[in-house]
């Protein structure tokens, strides 16, 4: 089975926020609420990146992890979603998750947050595909249209990259390949150094 | 944990079969704009979600479930890149979008505009019905009282002031046919004070470039760049300005290993993917260039073969470009000799090379000599007329380039063929009015000021006022002005009143006007600002997405793109209303004679194919409706990097996408459209050509033509001149004319048949012939190195007027004082007296404007888009940390900006960063809707502000006109800061 995963390949990524907006178009996403973004590390220095992020559908999710009410589930693609019916707006989510994906449409000090929201990889929620009711809790459900996230669809330099691990570890592979310079996976330098060199 | 079942068909039409009864009250758009309330903005919105519904409050485009879905594809409409966009519609109304593959432009992709277009049509914060001022209050009004109205008013005021007294300024968010339809309006008014952004965006390039080989416009395409192993970037920030040019580049600069050169004064996101950044001081683009120059000539790099064969005037260069040596050069722009030698042996070997160029190249009182000397470093390194090389100028909007072409500007009718009397006896015949009554038309101009009397024939071969003075010319004492009276009266189509420098004045100026007309989705700048009284009226237009017609992307492709929704609330598209508006005047009749009418909305397609009638001199007479058509449904067969379809394909074989100008002969002959200018390696008839020979024969006993270079399969194999019956009598190709091209050609000329040109031929038949022979119909020509007519022939560096280095205007100061365009230019005096009053030390900052990813041109579409607005919600200055230390100023605080003119400033944020260098502050150009310090939000009608408001730059930018164009100087100014 397919293990749908998402890579910026930050040597492309030129901040346009088309992702950002391609997923408030997709969705009707609200002021505020935001389940996509675009970082730029190192602003207007040499060596400035950025990188488009999300939920990232981690493997082994710690927004699961810690949820008190288990509204977190897996599907088949390996597309981490989550249930607004169980979901109690607690926000440990929020605190476990390391991309700070969790968005809540409230705020205050006291009292729930309001049903948690984050991005489902156009692949909406627990109730029946593309149902009315899916849409107005989760967006649009592309992937049981056949489609991939509109965010990476969009995406203007094809910097964001959507689909399978394995075939768009590929796809980077072969760019890297190609153009002869460094990786430009976001955490790749922190994680092997410089002791692997492309 | 749930587990989810993943089955789904892959269609979205599944939610039709979900939830019918949900649709079984037919919805149409109205109904549902109307029940959706219309007022939820975004910020409103947050405090009003429900719990687990994350849209409830949205509900304007939720997809209807049950209802069929329609594809319909536009063209996005905020740059020039030219990006497909594809619309799914229900009952109406846009409720998708989803990547236009198909597109070899955009191939999916868009940035955050195109990515949140269907906001922009169903925007809450549009227009919804016509407006007028009454005693500072905003009242509705219909349709027919405000043309009744505003027509009754301009009549009053030709009678008294004259038909110069009313200015039309149009839209780069034209069509084709509404750019065409303007220019035309403006004809039957009787006036040549017609203009658009073109003149505050690349008005200088069209001018330079065109002066240099031709035609003034991008030479080669934005996918042609992948060729490229060299790109230059001067002044041009396409990651944030053409994000999907990027696309093209950054494939180029991977596949090709491409060096990628950004020279800018500021280190932009385009500069961050660079393989190498250039800081220059703003306005010195110049010395830069010739600082690469001198590297290329001292180390003999230059393309010999290539300045014999094709270039006129090298030599005078040379001597030129002698005078800046590597210490000069570093002197004036701050650019070590060893990093310019660098790229100019880049620009010069490591071919082929591309010189790609934007607003920061052309927002300068040196603007046009700017761009010379980019044209200039190309042709000296023989990079132009082939593929990877050439001069990429990005233009700015959808169709700034097509409505340039189509002739909204003050010096030419449409297509270029300028006001002379055989410009306006060509137009005259092919609009099939009597050329007497457009001369009758004209105003007769008194002697004043000193200066001679104008006939209306001479007054109707005057260019006009350029948009970028329009209130001088209402505030200055009338014999200043050099036509029958000022300003009266602005009609505003589709333009915003923040995007012109020195607005000040221009405030000023609106709060004179006696009439004040904005036809615009928005209320824009114009509506809001001034505090007018009374006079102001605002017609609700649809937006481009609501409109039909074709597009002229920045590589002169033209896409046809189809209305996806009808207009909105009572909105009405630009050709309904310059119909209604004419009918008003009394000449639709004449002016829609050839163009088909259904009630009040003329017939885009018929507006094309009479452009097509009269388009000989840029080849906009290839391009029929079908034609273009055929390309929107065929976009995937488009080769990626040539843009050619096989040349087997039934309906679009062999064609270029979207049949890049110049498309020769009528469209029965099928050329496929020229995508890359100049290109002597192909043949004509394959979209080959040479340079123009529009400059003569010879001068100074030099020949004006190619020497020993002609296209692919010419008959004549050395240069030749432009193309009229009697050349084509002298080679004896007359004889191939067919006799209805024969009679009309004889019609035409009268009792001087033999003077008939290729661009007046209205039967095609001089092109049709030529191109059969396989020679270019416009002659081939030398590109001129020096271009002799304009005011400095050579380019030569001239300080900003504003400049922060007093101490080189002595050695090179801006032109003297002149006049132009009928106006007054004294930069000269401006800039002395800005050096005798020491302005560099009170306002030590350069200041220069520029674009942000989110919003376009003057902003107020893209503020008024939730979806954008949210990602930047703040006017801002960027400052350097150094110069913010020494100010005291903290990153994110509020500033001062001030101005060095008007006792001008703004408050706005600061944003410190190293991006600028230390000396320089740079603000986006997008917002407007706070002038100085004051919020002007209660200004807008109720429900028509946009989202986000903010200062805008140009309240304190400053005087400095060029001189060939009139283009502003936002680039380099200066001005100080202090904390709020």
């Amino acid at each position: 089975m397919a293990r749908m995963k998402f890579l910026c390949d930050a040597d492309r990524c030129i901040e346009c926020n088309a992702c950002v907006t391609a997923c408030k178009n997709e969705h009707d996403v609200p002021w505020g609420i935001n389940r996509r973004r675009v970082v730029t590390l190192n602003d207007g220095k040499p060596g400035e990146r950025s990188i488009s992020m999300a939920c990232m559908h981690c493997t082994d999710a710690p927004c699961a992890a810690v949820c008190p009410v288990n509204c977190f589930y897996t599907t088949a693609d390996a597309v981490v979603l989550h249930s607004k019916d169980l979901c109690i707006g607690c926000g440990y989510c929020f605190y476990a998750c390391p991309f700070g994906a969790p968005q809540y449409p409230r705020v205050g000090n006291f009292g729930s947050r309001g049903k948690m929201d984050k991005c489902t990889y156009c692949a909406g929620g627990p109730e029946a595909d593309m149902s009315e009711a899916e849409y107005v809790k989760y967006g649009r459900n592309r992937l049981a249209e056949g489609k991939l996230p509109l965010c990476a669809e969009m995406c203007s330099t094809k910097a964001l990259l959507a689909g399978d691990g394995d075939i768009i570890a590929q796809i980077y592979k072969e760019r890297v390949v190609k153009r002869g310079y460094g990786s430009g996976a976001w955490g790749w330098k922190t994680a092997y150094r410089e002791t692997v060199a492309i | 944990m749930l587990i989810k079942r993943k089955s789904g068909e892959a269609s979205r039409g599944k939610l039709q079969t979900l939830a019918v009864a949900m649709a079984s009250e037919a919805v149409d758009r109205r109904t549902f704009l109307r029940r959706s309330g219309l007022a939820v903005g975004g910020l409103a919105a947050v405090g009003a979600i429900q719990l687990g519904a994350v849209k409830k409050a949205q509900a304007v485009s939720a997809p209807v479930p049950g209802a069929p879905v329609t594809i319909r594809k536009n063209i996005c409409t905020h740059c020039s890149v030219g990006c497909t966009v594809t619309a799914e519609v229900q009952n109406g109304v846009w409720t998708g979008q989803e990547p236009s593959w198909a597109s070899p432009i955009n191939r999916g992709t868009h940035c955050a505009k195109g990515a949140a277009i269907r906001e922009i049509v169903h925007g809450d914060r549009r227009l919804k019905y016509p407006l007028k001022l009454v005693n500072n209050q905003w009242q509705r009004i219909s349709w027919d009282q405000a043309i009744n109205e505003i027509g009754d008013k301009m009549m009053e005021l030709r009678a008294k002031h004259g038909a110069d007294s009313v200015y039309w300024l149009g839209s780069a968010k034209f069509t084709n046919e509404g750019a065409y339809l303007f220019r035309k309006f403006a004809a039957y008014w009787g006036t040549n004070s017609v203009d658009h952004q073109a003149r505050i965006c690349h008005s200088t390039t069209v001018a330079g470039v065109a002066n240099t080989w031709g035609y003034g416009a991008q030479t080669n395409s934005y996918n042609d760049i992948r060729n490229a192993k060299t790109m230059i970037f001067i002044g041009s920030n396409a990651a944030e300005a053409h994000p999907i040019a990027m696309q093209h580049i950054l494939s180029g600069k991977e596949i090709n290993r491409a060096n990628m050169v950004v020279c800018d004064p500021r280190f932009t996101r385009t500069a961050a993917h660079a393989t190498e950044y250039v800081r220059f001081r703003s306005g010195t683009d110049i010395p830069l260039v010739w600082g690469m120059l001198w590297h290329i000539f001292q180390n003999g790099w230059e393309d010999k073969d290539f300045i014999k064969q094709r270039v006129y005037g090298m030599e005078d260069v040379r001597k030129e470009v002698e005078k800046w040596t590597p210490e000069e050069v570093e002197r004036v722009t701050g650019v070590p000799g060893a990093q310019l030698k660098r790229v100019a042996e880049m620009l010069a070997k490591e071919k082929p090379a591309t010189i790609i160029w934007c607003m920061g190249a052309t927002q300068h009182t040196v603007g046009t000599a700017n761009v010379r000397a980019f044209c200039i470093a190309l042709l000296a390194t023989g990079n132009v007329g082939s593929s990877g090389t050439g001069a990429n100028i990005f233009r700015g909007h959808t169709n700034v380039q097509g409505a340039t072409d189509l002739g909204l500007d003050v010096t030419t009718l449409p297509l270029y063929y300028g006001l002379t009397e055989a410009a306006w006896k060509h137009w005259a015949r092919v609009w099939e009015t009597d050329y007497e009554w457009f001369v009758n038309q004209f105003d007769e101009v008194p002697a004043k000021g000193g200066r001679p009397a104008r006939t209306k024939k001479q007054n109707m071969e005057a260019p006009g006022i350029t948009s970028t003075r329009w209130f001088d010319a209402v505030n200055m004492p009338a014999d200043q002005v050099d036509q029958r009276d000022n300003i009266r009266a602005m009609i505003v189509f589709g333009h915003g009143g923040n995007t012109v420098t020195r607005i000040p004045e221009a405030k000023k100026a609106m709060e004179k006007l006696d009439l004040l007309v904005v036809a615009d989705p928005h209320p824009t700048t114009f509506a809001a600002l001034s505090d007018r009284r009374d006079g102001t009226y605002l017609l609700p237009i649809a937006t481009s997405l609501e409109c039909d017609g074709s597009r002229t992307a920045s590589n002169r492709s033209l896409q046809w793109g189809e209305k996806i929704v009808e207009p909105a609330f009572e909105s009405k598209d630009d050709y309904e209303a310059m119909y209604l508006l004419a009918r008003k005047l009394g000449y639709a009749d004449m002016m829609f004679k050839n163009i088909k009418v259904n009630g009040t909305k003329p017939v885009a397609e018929d507006i094309l194919r009479e452009i097509n009638r009269g388009g000989w001199s840029t080849g906009y007479c290839g391009q029929s409706p079908e034609r273009l058509k055929a390309h929107m449904k065929n976009q995937h067969k488009f080769d990626l990097v040539t843009l050619r379809a096989p040349k087997d394909d039934p309906e679009v074989g062999g064609d270029y996408y979207g049949l890049p100008w110049p498309c020769w002969g009528k469209p029965e002959i099928r050329h496929p459209g020229s995508p890359i200018l100049y290109n002597t390696n192909v043949h004509v008839k394959e979209g080959g050509g040479t340079f123009r020979a529009r400059f003569g024969l010879e001068r100074n006993g030099q020949t004006l033509l190619a020497e020993g270079s002609y296209s692919k399969g010419s008959e004549l194999t050395d240069g030749y001149p432009e193309f009229t019956m009697g050349v084509l009598k002298k080679l004896g190709w007359d004889k191939d004319l067919t006799p209805e091209e024969r009679a009309v050609i004889e019609r035409i000329g009268g009792n001087n048949v033999d003077a008939v040109s290729w661009a007046i031929d209205l039967s095609g038949g001089i092109q049709r012939v030529c191109l059969e022979h396989g020679v270019m119909h416009y002659g081939n020509g030398k590109a001129r190195a020096n271009a002799w007519n304009l005011p400095d022939p050579i380019p030569v560096h001239r300080e900003p007027i504003y400049t922060p280095r007093p101490d080189l205007v002595a050695k090179y100061p801006t032109r003297p004082d002149a006049r132009e365009f009928r106006m007054p230019n004294v930069g000269f005096t401006v800039q002395k007296t800005a050096v005798d009053k020491g302005i560099a030390k009170e306002f030590p900052l350069i200041l220069s404007s520029g674009r942000l990813v989110e919003y376009e041109g003057g902003g107020e579409e893209t503020r008024s888009n939730k979806w954008l607005a949210e990602l930047q919600q703040d006017m801002f200055v960027e400052i350097n940390p150094a110069d913010a230390a020494d100010r005291g100023i903290k990153d994110g605080q509020w500033v001062w900006v001030l101005g060095a003119e008007n006792n001008a400033r703004t408050r706005v944020k600061a944003l410190v960063t190293e991006r600028v260098g230390r000396g320089v502050a740079w603000m986006p150009f997008h917002f407007s809707g706070f002038y100085q310090g004051a919020d002007l939000r209660n200004r807008y009608p109720q429900g028509t502000d946009p989202v986000v408001l903010g200062e805008s730059v140009n309240t304190i930018t400053t005087y400095g006109f060029d001189p060939v164009t009139g283009m502003q100087e936002p680039k380099a100014t200066l001005c100080q800061i202090r904390a709020a």
